[in-house]
């Protein structure tokens, strides 16, 4: 059996299994933002940088090899995930207490877990286009971290190919297959995958705002 | 004694009412705390202190003003609750003009009788953005949440008296 | 251009100057893709744009090269010119005047781009007479042919521009000549090209391709451009050779937008070639610096936004359309047909243990003689500094904006993968410039040519940018010294290379030159 190092511990793997999976089969926590079993590893949010034999690699991309020695949980990479978070908070808008999403985001899970309590970095306050016109289901560009969940949910499980990645650098922003840009105009429905991987508060059904008191989220 | 400053800048108060939540723990602290400059004393300006607790973010020169004031009295600079740390809710304003804010709140508003942008030059300018108080001044701790818990203020307070570094636990962290 | 969708899109850029909305939905239904698909290249690539452009499309290169040389200046004086603000249309829709990064005439800037078409040596007296052009509405093709000349400036010349004759080796022997020759890559990793290409034939495959990566965006690289003007043949020989090699039956020239004025020229050289079992396309970049990185490239042949793929699989075995490909640079390939045509042993004698044969360098900034240097690896810096007439030296990054910057000290340093490797952009700095003046360039670089796809460097390359901004501007404090240093540690979670080695320049700047950078910091 073939087997790598996950910080000390002996893991076996199956050929083919990338870093992240055979963590996960061994119950060892790599945190990860843009990665969901099930889906093809996108390697976006880099917050599963681990080091490799000694070079930094994203777990959900790389795959295992006999004999690696993976790094997960060291200083170097605490601090390496800490600013990854504080970047995806300075670069979008993420005023938790006005987020439907929170206490269920996965965004401001891994930063509590990272024990983050500030932005260091100088916030961007972007002006990205807000999408309210679907009579059930809400974009809110500003929250989005582009990790392409929704994406490949729509195309691959729900068949309909909504959403889609467009601009560059940090113009980078969702788009809507339409004429119009606008998910009125598209067949998206509430019970949609692409609507439920969202990792935050980007997609949003309407009219569930604040459902489940603080205390009983996903998270709390 | 532990001399303590507190100030709201562009915030709601609603951290220092957590503050107050600590409820009976609150009295064992003042045995030890000597309250400088805060809403809770009504002093107006600020003498050398040990700790400055500053809820709010910047949207106003007024608050740039009271913010390096605390910076140059306090010994140790907390940032306390979203607004201090990130702008909070009064940045949800960012995403629009100066302009357009003014218009809204004092010229097309609903309910608005006698409309007209206020003037007056006591009032304090305003900023173009509102922004989170760590890019004026150098923050020493952070205070997370909207409101931080009360327990989180006892957590600081307590390691701060002690002369030790903060933790907070993972269940005292929260944003909301 | 078929039914390619970034060729298509050029195509209506050039027409329309710009690709209305409606368009975007043609083009997508047309081709069976989704709008986002269309709509994402619109909005990825920099000489496409959503909002109609002037009918003159102006594009200042804003490499440090020419900033050294004024186009700053320049820049200002065309926009007052024709009473234009940058990148905003004049209301007439006569033109527009912006920026775009490095054009590849460091060693004959200011350039610029006008429809596309590259500029070069810019004056004062140059500026005001396009203005007036421009003005009298006169097409640029009746514009003086001077405008438009690109010199080569060739300054030496080694075994690379020789004449090789010699019989035509082929297949596993070509494999052999080239592994014994030690030839590696040219664009910078230096892969052995030998072992890439046996991969590429031994990976499992229905179709296989070969592709030149003629991207050059690096900020002061050039050579490559002189090599399509003069060595085209050569370069298609060395194409071809690959795909007799792995059994590819089609190639792909990549070929930057901004090198657009080869065009009539590269389709003469390819309508030339009699070659029925490999025929070869041209790809036009669309200004993205990253679609020089492989898999970006091939993302781009593709028609889809140039965001660099997930790796492994190497092109290799899972290249464009997800088969076996090689991609390699324009020397490389060069090298590749000399060696087959008698070159090996000559090559195999140069250069250093390591790094065997010679290395076509691109000089510009503070010298004498500005051009193209083919030299032995294992060449000095202070060797290249006394033949490109470069005095009173104070600085020289080799390697472009992602290299290294080195100090006088460190002049006895090689060219080499061993010690400096560097596809070749070699840029001088006199003791009267200011490397405050090139951080800012290159952050500014990073942040404009970051793809976007990954955390550090989409939001890292913004906030070295925003902390050299605020330094120029003398607004700068310590901590933002501070920060372009730990940001290192950060940017290598990269994605690609790009983002990796973003705060590389900067860096080696801030530590070499601190007492530029006092005046930023208060
Ligand atoms: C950001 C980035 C930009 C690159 N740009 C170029 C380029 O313009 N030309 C080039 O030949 N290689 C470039 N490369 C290297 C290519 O990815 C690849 O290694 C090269 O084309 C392989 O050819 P070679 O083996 O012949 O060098 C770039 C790499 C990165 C990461
Ligand atoms: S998406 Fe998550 S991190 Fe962002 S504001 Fe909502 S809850 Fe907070
Ligand atoms: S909208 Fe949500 S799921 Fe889609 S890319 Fe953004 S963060 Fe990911
Ligand atoms: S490092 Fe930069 S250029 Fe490379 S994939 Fe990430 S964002 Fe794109």
């Amino acid at each position: 059996m073939k087997t790598v190092s996950l910080d000390g511990a002996v893991v076996p793997f199956a050929e083919g299994q990338t870093v992240m999976e055979c963590a996960l089969a061994a119950n060892i926590s790599i945190p990860h933002l843009c990665f969901l079993p099930g889906f093809l590893p996108h390697g976006s949010c880099r917050l599963c940088t681990v080091k490799i034999d000694g070079r930094l690699a994203s777990a959900c991309t790389q795959p295992a090899m006999a004999g690696q020695h993976v790094e997960i949980d060291t200083e170097e990479l605490r601090q390496v995930r800490l600013s990854l978070l504080r970047m995806l908070f300075v670069e979008g808008n993420h005023y938790c207490p006005a987020c439907e999403k929170s206490g269920s985001c996965r965004l401001q899970k891994a930063a509590y877990d990272e024990g983050m309590l500030d932005l260091h970095y100088r916030p961007w306050y972007p002006k990205r286009k807000m999408d309210a016109s679907h009579p059930d289901v809400l974009i809110d560009r500003d929250r989005c971290i582009f990790c392409e969940l929704c994406v490949k949910a729509s195309r691959d499980v729900d068949g309909k190919n909504i959403f889609g990645i467009s601009g560059r650098g940090i113009d980078t922003h969702l788009v809507v297959n339409s004429k119009s840009g606008l998910l009125a105009d598209t067949d998206i429905s509430a019970q949609d995958r692409a609507v439920e991987v969202c990792p935050v508060g980007a997609i949003l059904v309407k009219g569930r705002g604040f459902e489940i008191p603080i205390g009983k989220r996903l998270y709390d | 004694m532990i001399r303590l400053a507190t100030c709201s800048l562009a915030g709601c108060f609603g951290c220092h009412m957590s503050f107050l939540d600590m409820d009976e723990k609150f009295l064992g602290f003042v045995e030890r705390v000597e309250f400088d400059r805060s809403p809770f004393t009504d002093i107006k300006s600020i003498g050398k202190c040990d700790i400055g607790l500053v809820e709010g973010g910047l949207c106003n020169e007024e608050n740039l003003a009271v913010l390096k004031e605390f910076r140059e009295n306090c010994a140790i600079l907390v940032a306390v609750g979203a607004c201090a740390i990130n702008g909070g809710i009064p940045a949800m304003r960012n995403h629009f003009s100066m302009d357009e804010c003014l218009a809204e709140a004092y010229l097309d508003g609903i309910g608005i009788e006698n409309p007209q942008i206020p003037s007056d030059p006591e009032l304090p300018v305003l900023l173009q953005k509102v922004c989170p108080v760590h890019e004026a001044v150098r923050i020493d701790y952070f205070l997370p949440g909207c409101p931080p818990p009360a327990g989180a203020f006892e957590v600081l307070l307590e390691a701060l008296l002690k002369g030790e570094k903060p933790e907070l636990p993972r269940k005292l962290i929260h944003y909301d | 251009m078929g039914s390619n969708p970034l060729q298509l899109l050029i195509a209506i850029q050039k027409a329309f100057n710009h690709v209305p909305d409606d368009a975007i939905c043609r083009v997508a239904s047309a081709l069976g893709l989704p709008i986002s698909r269309i709509l994402g290249d619109v909005e990825f690539y920099s000489f496409l744009s959503r909002e109609p452009l002037g009918t003159y499309s102006v594009l200042m290169s804003d490499s440090i090269t020419d900033w050294m040389l004024g186009s700053r200046e320049l820049f200002l004086r065309l926009c007052g010119n024709l009473g234009v603000s940058p990148g905003v249309t004049r209301c007439d829709g006569l033109a527009t005047v912006g920026k775009t990064s490095c054009t590849g005439m460091c060693d004959q800037g200011p350039a610029l781009l006008v429809n596309g078409i590259a500029v070069a040596n810019l004056t004062d007296e140059r500026i005001d007479a396009i203005s007036r052009l421009m003005e009298k509405q006169i097409p640029p093709v009746a514009w003086p042919d001077e405008y438009f000349r690109v010199e080569s400036n060739i300054r030496r010349r080694g075994w690379l521009f020789q004449d090789w004759q010699g019989p035509i080796l082929e297949g596993e022997v070509l494999l052999q000549e080239m592994t014994d020759a030690g030839l590696r890559g040219r664009g910078g990793a230096g892969f052995p090209t030998a072992k890439k290409w046996a991969s590429c034939r031994d990976a499992p495959g229905s179709e296989r391709y070969v592709v030149c990566n003629a991207d050059e965006g690096e900020p002061g690289t050039f050579k490559d451009r002189v090599l399509l003007q003069h060595c085209a043949g050569r370069l298609f020989e060395g194409m071809a050779l690959c795909a007799r090699t792995v059994g590819a039956k089609r190639g792909f020239l990549y070929v930057r937008g901004e090198y657009r004025y080869l065009e009539a020229h590269l389709e003469a050289q390819l309508a030339a070639r009699r070659d029925a079992d490999f025929e070869i396309e041209l790809h036009w970049g669309a200004g993205a610096y990253i679609c020089g990185e492989e898999s970006a490239l091939l993302e781009s042949i593709e028609g889809k936004r140039g965001i660099p793929r997930v790796r492994p699989p190497f092109p290799v075995t899972f290249g464009l359309h997800g088969m076996p490909t090689v991609v390699d640079n324009v020397e490389t390939f060069c090298a590749a047909a000399a060696i087959a045509a008698g070159g090996g042993s000559e090559f195999r004698s140069l250069g250093t243990a390591g790094s065997c044969g010679t290395k076509l360098l691109s000089v510009s900034g503070d010298c004498a003689r500005p051009g193209i240097y083919e030299y032995s690896f294992g060449v000095s810096v202070s060797q290249i500094l006394e033949d490109c007439g470069a005095g009173n030296v104070l600085a020289v990054q080799v390697g472009g904006a992602a290299g290294s910057c080195l100090d006088a000290s460190e002049f006895g340093r090689k060219i080499c993968f061993e010690d400096l490797p560097t596809s070749g952009s070699v840029m001088v700095f006199d003791r009267t410039r200011d490397m405050r003046e090139a951080a800012l360039n290159f952050s500014r670089f990073f942040a404009h040519e970051s793809c976007g796809f990954c955390t550090p460097c989409r939001v890292g390359t913004g906030i070295l940018a925003q902390a050299m901004e605020r330094i120029s501007e003398g607004r700068g404090t310590e901590e933002d010294i501070t920060e372009i240093g730990d940001l290192g540690g950060i940017l290598k979670a990269s994605h690609c290379g790009l983002g990796q080695s973003a705060n590389r320049a900067v860096r080696d700047m801030l530590r070499k030159f601190p007492e530029h950078f006092e005046g930023g910091v208060n």
